[in-house]
């Protein structure tokens, strides 16, 4: 997916985190947002793409786009429920 | 979304190594949104108790598959090494230093992110009677249960596992 230029509500920065803090730490914050809104997630475990792809199949949270820069991994999810 | 999912998991090992699988996948499972209970039996039920908790240990003895201390150095510590005084304390504060500069949280941080994303901490109650352990020894939140109460949650799990 490339970069769709939204612009998130909230940033959350898990670089140097491994599994499960990037997990735990996205769901804890996409519930501090409002229905609608969007999350930005930095990761640089690679384990964190497949995670998050089924965290949001898990909670039904959105998964807008999943961006890899440079061992960056960039997650944007909106708030759905 | 369809009814919630359930994950039913089996703590049975009380080394600091073997704490972190059980409750990696429980909180994980919490973040996803399910509902997850552990049943703590044996030795997992140091990872309950007030005190053990603090002092979880990691054996280098019979443990082949412990990295060696020093990675860039593939020497293993053969287990007549490992097993002399102190050894297993060394081992400990390896393996923590490790954690520690993977920016991993530490067990009691994991319980308490456990705790508070509800996860159910059953306390194995023959396990507790065989060890005299009581009530009080365990961390809040820790639920006296037997066998019958773990398997009347895990009935309705999605996913079991005995780690």
């Amino acid at each position: 997916m490339a970069p769709s230029g939204i612009k998130p509500d909230q940033v959350l920065d898990c670089r140097g985190l491994l599994c499960p803090l990037p997990v735990i730490k996205t769901s804890k914050a996409i519930r501090s947002l409002a229905v609608g809104q969007v999350l930005e997630m930095l990761a640089t475990d690679p384990g964190s793409k497949p995670d998050m792809l089924a965290w949001s199949k898990q909670t039904g949270q959105e998964l807008l786009e999943v961006h890899e820069e440079d061992g960056v991994f960039r997650f944007l999810v909106r708030r759905t429920r | 979304m369809k009814q919630k999912r359930r994950l039913a998991l089996v703590a049975s090992k009380g080394t600091l190594d073997m704490a972190y699988p059980p409750l990696i996948l429980a909180t994980t499972a919490a973040a996803m949104g399910w509902e997850v209970g552990i049943f703590f039996t044996f030795y997992g039920l140091d990872l309950l108790h007030r005190q053990r908790l603090k002092n979880l240990k990691v054996s280098p003895v019979g443990n082949p598959a412990m990295p060696p201390p020093v990675r860039s150095l593939p020497v293993k510590v053969p287990d007549i090494v490992g097993a002399l005084p102190g050894m297993p304390s060394v081992a400990t504060a390896i393996m923590k230093r490790w954690m520690r500069e993977s920016n991993m949280p530490t067990v009691e941080e994991l319980l308490e992110i456990a705790r508070e994303s509800g996860v159910k901490l059953f306390a194995c109650a023959t396990t507790m009677g065989v060890m005299g352990i009581r009530q009080e020894d365990l961390v809040d939140g820790a639920e006296c249960a037997g066998a019958t109460t773990f398997l009347d949650f895990a009935s309705e799990a999605d996913v079991t596992l005995f780690v």
